[in-house]
């Protein structure tokens, strides 16, 4: 358990250092790091970094957003026709982002066994 | 096995990694666009007001205050100063439709969009947008270098800004559609010209006339368009004495007409750009003091078309609408003067047919063959390869329609004569009306305006009210550019241009008020030919008897007759079309709606139910009596609105009357009031069922639509205001008062104004369009017009522009 949380704060932190000066994408690389670094087992090789990234981004999104009081998260949910709910285009970022992370970090554990085993 | 899992997950990363990186259709690459570190999050944000800012090529700081409207008071120290002052908080505050409209007037749209823009991209190209911006630029580089070194000014200004982007700063509409801003250059500020010249000097018919001239004859042609309708209300007093003109018109010449077909022609601006300004003379103002009100009509957009600014140096001080991309500003007062424009709708274009050489390399002209000049236009297309479009420039300009564009004939063309590629220097007439400080400052500032031709109206604090109609109006023959001419002959071009001191103007008129609303500019007196080229005949009429109809006129009047919603034209036809409309046929339906617009008083206010049956009702008969020119196959045009009037009064048994279709009888005018209100009434049931009512204001659904074709979650719909096109109020569904001035000539002056939109271009912000409700209303805001450097208590914010020091 503590290896779980150990790699989710780690792709967390290790994201938001990397986000100041890389682009989206950084999501992606920390969580390849991360995955090569304190490997996981299973589904939680998936869905460790997935809620790591997706916590990240939401809850980034949301404090960027509440002090604007949702103007454009309101527009930008009608834009990408989820209705005019800010709260809802909150949680699609957050899975977009947690999506290239996870899937990321899957990458990175073939890449172990890839290594391992040969 | 793990070979084939690890080839899974590398394509499942690599594709996740396109899909989130890249614009699919309409969708944004969503990892770019949501991620919050640089996508649509820092969007959400509101204006930063304070602070100092540093910015290279500065010579002394600039103050800038905000007031709660988000206006920027700008204090510089000297106009270079302020024009990059100027660049900079344009950019900052709508730097996306700073970029974007420019690129429309370009052609270069396709850039942005892909392949779907071409058709437009390359009707600019041809149009000569591009040409015409050039041409400009080399005449301010030859002529005029000061204003050419303010506009590079400006270009510093704006870039200034981009400079200090990172991607995650750019505007929103950047994010959405993937791309960047590029860098700003004075040649941008001349297309942006280009395109107001465009939006108001590029409407004719005379490609569509020529059609319908050969279909109906000359005869019949004079009745549906005449050069002057049966009574006007001309722009400049129908009692001015033009005795000082001693420049004669240009003789007709003997020449033959060009009877060609034309199947289809270039999209032409909307026909309802236009506007209202008048002023009344101290004389006749209740407080003493001149009183001026401008309202320019144009689409409804967001971002806001104007941007509101003071712009102040030691030497002078003013207030007003800017259009971004423009320096200085457009419609306006100073200490001194106050100023506003309404389009002029002078006929400034015409069409020649060119005759080519074999490889359409040289074309005739006087008898002889004269070389073509060959401009190639480079479209860049996103994700494509480029389009290259070879337009040939003969001497009257581009030949906009050839073999390779909306035409089959590949010995022969159109070449387009446009006062808008002779490249003038309008910007310099901006700059100097900012500085006027009287009459004669004001006539001099106008000289330099070559298009669109405005109806530049004036009042100043010494007590003038005066009117000129400014632009380079060619001295054209009786006739000339109604219809397409023959290229070839030296008698067709344009012989001279009407000296601009002949231009029609009055200043100080006996009647105490001057006022345009787009009407025909002068009577039959005036000693030049003006055709009438789509004048307006009802807003000015309501405008003038408004100020025919008392003594002294206040602020509170000038407020009323902005939003005077009283629809002189139905006023006009409807209570003809009930006398003489047969009844015994109508149902009981019917007879309700006939009860309905028996008793409205010809307002379109939102709550009546008049408008829109008068709308369904005229809009169905006009179908109705114009069916000679519904033709897929030919590009053609119907008569105005005024004459279509006159017409159905006077001609009623006319054969335009008949309805071409109905082969076994014949139609006359009071047969069609009858067809068209049943027609009418079948849509009023349907929309009535549909929506619930066809109360006017439902009716209409006026909206205030994004730059991106209306992008709902961008844009403002339903919005409850009255009006419609022909209406002093000319607010009609996407369309009407995108400015609203008025200033009394107090010194200094006061000031009101108010704009359907707001000064930030973020939709993120609560300033994009916050003054929207405000305007559909009717209110107004009051203008702080501070007199010095000092914040009072409407400043909200201060930033200061601090030059930062050369290396």
């Amino acid at each position: 358990m503590t290896k779980h949380l150990t790699n989710f704060l780690a792709t967390l932190i290790l994201a938001a250092l990397l986000s100041l000066f890389l682009p989206w994408w950084s999501v992606m690389v920390a969580a390849l790091v991360t995955s090569l670094t304190l490997p996981l087992k299973k589904a939680a090789v998936f869905f460790v970094p997935f809620l790591g990234i997706l916590l990240f981004w939401s809850v980034y999104s949301f404090v960027l957003s509440s002090t604007n009081d949702f103007i454009l998260a309101k527009k930008i949910a009608q834009l990408l026709q989820l209705g005019d709910n800010p709260y809802i285009l909150i949680l699609v970022t957050g899975v977009v982002g947690g999506l290239a992370a996870g899937i990321a970090a899957v990458f990175g554990k073939q890449l172990i066994v890839l290594g391992a085993k040969k | 096995m793990k070979y084939i899992k690890f080839l899974i997950s590398l394509v499942l990363t690599i594709g996740i990694f396109y899909a989130l990186n890249t614009k699919l259709g309409a969708i944004p690459p969503l990892g770019k666009f949501l991620n919050p570190s640089s996508g649509i999050w820092q969007n959400e944000t509101d204006e930063s007001i304070t602070g100092e800012i540093f910015i290279p090529g500065l010579t002394e700081q600039v103050t800038v205050h905000y007031d709660e409207l988000m206006i920027p008071h700008v204090f510089a120290q000297n106009e270079h100063d302020l024009y990059k002052a100027q660049g900079y908080l344009t950019a900052k505050h709508r730097l996306w439709q700073l970029e974007f409209q420019t690129h429309a007037a370009a052609g270069r749209l396709s850039e942005i969009f892909g392949e779907g823009t071409l058709e437009y991209d390359r009707t600019e190209r041809r149009r000569g947008m591009g040409y015409g911006a050039e041409q400009a630029i080399v005449y301010m580089e030859q002529h005029d270098t000061e204003t050419l070194s303010f506009v590079q000014d400006y270009a510093d200004g704006v870039n200034a800004y981009i400079n200090q982007l990172d991607p995650e700063d750019y505007p929103v509409e950047y994010k959405l559609l993937d791309y960047g801003p590029e860098a700003w250059s004075p040649k941008k500020t001349a297309l942006l010209l280009m395109y107001m010249t465009k939006m108001l000097a590029g409407y004719d018919d005379d490609l569509e006339y020529t059609n319908i001239l050969r279909l109906v004859g000359q005869e019949n042609f004079n009745l549906l368009f005449p050069d002057f309708f049966d009574s006007t209300d001309p722009v400049i007093p129908k009692d001015t004495d033009w005795s000082f003109i001693d420049v004669p018109q240009t003789e007709l010449p003997v020449s033959q007409m060009v009877l060609d077909t034309i199947a289809e022609t270039i999209e032409k601006p909307h026909p309802d750009n236009g506007s209202n300004n008048w002023a009344v003379s101290g004389a006749k103002s209740v407080t003493g003091h001149p009183i001026l009100a401008n309202d320019p009509h144009l689409g409804l957009k967001l971002p806001a078309i104007w941007f509101v600014m003071q712009l102040s140096t030691p030497d002078h001080n003013v207030f007003g609408a800017t259009i971004p991309g423009a320096l200085s500003v457009i419609s306006g007062f100073n200490q001194y003067i106050a100023w506003g424009e309404t389009n002029a709708t002078r006929d400034v274009i015409d069409w020649y047919k060119v005759a080519f050489n074999d490889d359409r390399t040289q074309y005739r002209y006087n008898g002889q063959w004269k070389d073509v000049r060959i401009r190639v236009e480079d479209i860049k297309i996103r994700g494509k390869e480029s389009f290259k479009d070879s337009v040939l420039y003969t001497h009257h300009g581009p030949v906009v329609y050839d073999k390779n564009f909306k035409s089959e004939n590949g010995r022969s063309g159109y070449a387009m004569r446009w006062v808008g590629h002779d490249g003038g220097n309008n910007q310099k007439t901006f700059i100097e009306l900012n500085t006027a400080k009287n009459y004669e400052d004001y006539v001099n500032a106008l000289q330099y305006w070559n298009a669109p031709a405005q109806n530049f109206v004036f009042a100043s604090t010494e007590g003038d009210i005066a009117l000129w109609i400014q632009g380079k109006f060619p001295n054209k023959w009786e006739g000339q550019g109604k219809f397409l001419m023959d290229g070839s002959n030296p008698e067709n071009d344009w012989q001279s241009y009407i000296p601009q001191k002949f231009n029609a103007h009055t200043k100080n008129p006996e009647r105490g008020f001057v006022s345009s609303a787009n009407q025909h500019p002068v009577d039959e007196n005036y000693p030049f030919y003006v055709f009438n080229d789509g004048y307006e005949t009802y807003r000015n009429r309501v405008i003038n008897t408004f100020f025919r109809s008392k003594e002294k006129f206040s602020v509170q009047d000038f407020k009323e007759l902005h939003n005077n919603n009283y629809n002189l034209k139905a006023a006009e036809l409807v209570p003809y079309m009930l006398e003489h409309m047969d009844t015994s046929s109508l149902s009981e339906d019917e007879k309700t709606i006939y009860g309905e617009i028996s008793s409205w008083k010809f307002n379109n206010n939102i709550d009546e139910v008049g408008p829109s049956i008068w709308r369904q009702w005229y809009g169905k008969l006009y179908h109705m009596l114009w069916d000679e020119f519904d033709d897929e196959d030919t590009a053609l045009t119907s008569p105005y609105t005024y004459q279509t009037i006159y017409l159905l009064k006077n001609y009623g048994d006319h054969k335009f009357m008949d309805i071409v279709e109905t082969t076994d009888t014949i139609e006359t005018a009071k047969d069609l009031f009858l067809l068209a209100f049943k027609e009418a009434v079948v849509r009023l049931k349907e929309i009535a069922k549909e929506d619930g009512d066809y109360a006017w204001g439902n009716y209409k659904g006026t909206y205030v639509g994004h730059l991106l074709q209306a992008l709902p979650a961008f844009s403002r719909f339903d919005i409850p205001i009255g009006g419609d096109r022909n209406i002093v109020n000319a607010t009609s569904k996407n369309h009407g008062p995108s400015w609203r001035m008025i200033v009394e000539m107090t010194t200094p002056p006061t000031a009101l104004g108010i704009y359907p939109g707001g000064q930030s271009g973020n939709p993120g912000s609560r300033y994009y369009d916050n003054f929207i409700d405000d305007w559909a209303a009717g209110t107004y805001y009051n203008l702080h017009f501070l007199q010095s450097n000092e914040a009072d208590s409407a400043v909200i914010g201060t930033q200061t522009l601090i030059p930062t020091s050369h290396d």
